[in-house]
């Protein structure tokens, strides 16, 4: 709009850059002088709504009321912690068979207020659910193709061809591509053991991936990990218009859902996240927590960190678990370091006991505490 | 029959009156019955909802960005979210989130912006779909107070009315030279309108580009023309009427410059609208050399009111008369100016543009038979080259206020 082309107003260039005479052009500046509007703006801020309410801009968000999460029947907080065990029974082998049923279908949601996307997806959330087993069990999921589409479910692990849900594969056995209606039932060991991932992989690919038919799928060691507050962040984004580029970027699919509904964790408590990054069309996405270090755990298919660190890059497909916790009381801001997908959505915040009690004082006493840090209480 | 038809009536012995209003009742009806039935037929609309918004006037406060838009579609559409340079920014709807057919609303977006940034706002409709708007030079919209109608009316006179009335100080000069010199002189004035003709033809359209297709877009250039030459050529009739064709329909010298002074107002009406836009939306930085620029642009303006003037009276005109063919000229310009400052409307603005362009294209039919010589023919070596010469000094000149 401000556009218009007019040849002559393509003078401000030159206009600028010659010097004017004095007088002629301070009378005729003199109407419209900018401010500085920056300033302004940072004036108004304090007083609003400290998670980016209308009275000022303290960080990128959502106007409007929060997204109806009972109409798309998944909470993003409830998504964190939701882990899906199967059904399982013993084998006369003595090895444990874990089975599940996973449907595919077509469903509207809302993935920031008021903006609707057709989405697909694995039992009618996104992302799919957090399938969970223990290394060495034997896996068996059903999957009904209940879309109006052809879909699959691949699996990353370690697996025959036949059960390796790629079109082409096994169709004369029933594997393969799935036409609507369809099901087959994938069955393999439960290896390595780590964080990985499954998704639909029909073609054409990026489509059948953005639209949601992803998860995380978690391979537990035989012996387990230390006791956690664990949960689940499987990063994601959606592109609305269909132009190959996200409008909104999310952890657990609701843009800001973090910042309206912060992660409660307590303090000292061992956090484990199980961090997927399955966006598309972008190529890298990032996890990064404020005020604070984790362990990272790179496909978790170690039981040895490889590194302390505040910010993860993962590309489409990687994933990793991280291990923090939390010394001080507060709020605490996590979010992708790539600014461009923060800003359009993918920002949360961890709450920490009582962010009431985020005095200085509160501060200085759980500093002392600090296995590395504290001495005497001297801040 | 004969006689029922010389007292108006058909052979069925209606009035003409009630023929010519049967079909529009028919077709009431019809339209009525097909809209109450809900379009008996033709089932539900194929494919999702055509979703069109167009931006049309942005304003920029502090810590404020304020967007007009329009549904330029057939559907409604629902404004669900807006990203400032991708990143979503609180915002407020002064008519609710949807905006029906043909409505407005305007969306006030509570974002930092910084002066001299470019921005690019993307609007996401609750479909998903975007719809983008541009802000390439961040910069205050200057309040519409009296000072800045000041400011604006300053800036019509130093670029419309001043160099217009500079350039008619050439009558004296026109009034001396030849009749061979003087064709010659008109071709020159020809070409200069011919090139500014070409030059609000591609502006109006690019400014169409912008507006909401619903209302016509690059159309509204070409009505505008149409309505501004048929309403020219009607007051010529008219006039020549009144003169009873005392002149054998030759045109008075007097009554050309006026012509040519209504086309050339017309013409800075939309010169005045563009710099008044862009001065408002932060796209134009004033400066002498912008105005030195268009005084040399718009004096050869001058020059093609007064080329018509040669023959008038032995004294000339009075300065009186000269004065308001000078305000004729260039006037609009501080008009157009505070119009496109104040509310800027690209539909509008289009128009405009093609009102000049019809008024320009009107003069240059009734100057052109001025060009003739003793054979009647308008284009010969001289008037040729006037022509030229014309369209040579408004291209240069031209590159004084288009870098």
């Amino acid at each position: 709009m401000d556009d218009h082309k007019l040849s002559r107003r393509k003078l401000l260039g030159a206009a600028a850059t010659i010097p004017a005479a004095a007088g002629l052009h301070s009378l005729i500046s003199g109407g419209g002088v900018p401010g500085a509007p920056s300033r302004a703006a940072a004036q108004a801020a304090p007083g609003g709504d400290p998670h980016g309410g209308h009275e000022g801009f303290i960080h990128a968000a959502f106007a409007g009321r929060p997204v109806d999460h009972r109409r798309n029947g998944f909470n993003p907080t409830d998504l964190l912690r939701d882990f899906d065990y199967g059904k399982t029974r013993r084998l006369a082998s003595g090895r444990v068979l874990r089975e599940w049923e996973i449907v595919a279908h077509d469903k509207e949601i809302e993935v920031a207020p008021g903006v609707r996307y057709e989405a697909w997806t694995y039992n009618g959330r996104v992302p799919g659910p957090t399938l969970r087993a223990r290394e060495g069990e034997r896996l068996r999921i059903r999957f009904v193709n209940g879309s109006v589409h052809p879909h699959t479910m691949h699996f990353h692990g370690i697996h025959p061809a036949l059960m390796d849900g790629v079109p082409g594969i096994g169709e004369r056995l029933g594997a393969g591509q799935l036409e609507p209606g369809e099901a087959f039932t994938y069955e393999f060991e439960a290896e390595p053991f780590g964080l990985h991932l499954y998704h639909c992989h029909v073609a054409p690919l990026a489509s059948h991936i953005s639209r949601g038919l992803y998860g995380a799928f978690i391979v537990d060691p035989r012996r387990g990990r230390p006791e956690a507050d664990e949960m689940v962040m499987v990063m994601n984004g959606f592109d609305t218009n269909f132009d190959r580029s996200n409008e909104v970027y999310a952890v657990n699919t609701v843009g800001f859902h973090y910042v309206n509904e912060p992660v409660r964790v307590q303090r000292d408590e061992l956090v484990r996240i199980y961090l997927v990054n399955v966006l598309e069309f972008d190529p890298i996405n990032s996890f990064h927590v404020h005020a604070n270090f984790f362990q990272h755990y790179p496909t978790g298919t170690s039981l040895e960190p490889s590194e302390l660190t505040d910010t993860v890059i993962q590309g489409q497909g990687q994933r990793g678990i991280l291990e923090l916790k939390f010394p001080f009381d507060g709020d605490y801001m996590f979010h992708a370091h790539v600014s461009e997908f923060a800003e359009l959505g993918w920002t949360g915040f961890f709450r920490v006991g009582d962010p009431a009690s985020m005095t200085p004082a509160a501060a200085a006493a759980a500093y002392c505490k600090l296995p590395w840090g504290g001495n005497g209480g001297a801040v | 029959m004969e006689a029922a038809a010389r007292a108006g009536r058909a052979p069925g012995g209606m009035p003409a009156w009630a023929l010519g209003l049967a079909p529009l009742a028919l077709i009431a009806a019809a339209i009525g019955a097909f809209a109450l039935l809900g379009g008996p037929g033709l089932g539900e609309r194929s494919g999702p909802p055509v979703e069109e918004i167009a931006v049309e006037q942005t304003v920029l406060e502090p810590g404020r960005i304020e967007l007009t838009v329009r549904n330029d579609g057939p559907d409604p559409v629902e404004v669900a979210q807006v990203a400032v340079n991708d990143a979503y920014a609180p915002f407020t709807s002064s008519d609710g989130a949807e905006i029906g057919r043909l409505g407005s609303t305007t969306l006030e977006i509570t974002y930092p912006w910084v002066e001299g940034e470019a921005y690019e706002i993307f609007l996401l409709l609750s479909s998903g779909g975007t719809v983008e708007a541009e802000i390439p030079v961040a910069a205050e919209t200057p309040q519409p107070d009296l000072g800045f109608f000041g400011l604006m009316a300053l800036l019509g006179i130093y670029v419309g009315v001043i160099p217009v009335s500079l350039g008619m100080l050439w009558l004296p000069f026109v009034r001396r030279i030849d009749r061979r010199w003087m064709a010659v002189l008109i071709a020159f004035t020809v070409g200069l309108l011919v090139f500014l003709g070409i030059d609000a033809t591609l502006e109006g359209l690019e400014i169409a580009a912008e507006a909401p297709g619903v209302f016509g877009g690059a159309a509204l250039v070409f009505t505008g023309a149409l309505i501004a030459y048929l309403l020219l050529a009607g007051v010529d009739a008219y006039l020549a009427d009144r003169r009873g064709g005392a002149k054998g329909g030759a045109l008075g010298g007097a009554y050309l410059a006026l012509l040519v002074a209504i086309g050339i107002g017309l013409h800075n009406l939309g010169e005045g609208l563009a710099i008044g836009s862009a001065y408002a939306s932060g796209a134009l930085a004033l400066g002498a050399f912008l105005v030195v620029g268009f005084a040399i642009h718009n004096t050869t303006e001058g020059l093609a009111i007064v080329a018509p003037l040669r023959e008038e009276g032995a004294s000339g005109p009075g300065l009186g008369r000269l004065a308001v063919l000078g305000l004729i000229a260039g006037a609009p310009a501080i008009l157009g100016a505070w119009l496109g400052a104040a509310a800027f409307d690209p539909s509008l603005a289009a128009l405009l543009f093609g009102v000049g362009v019809g008024a320009i294209v009107r003069v240059v039919v009734q100057l052109a038979p001025a060009m003739r010589d003793g054979e009647g023919r308008a284009l010969y070596p001289l008037t040729v080259a006037g022509l030229l010469a014309g369209v040579a000094v408004m291209y240069a000149t031209g590159l004084l206020v288009s870098v």
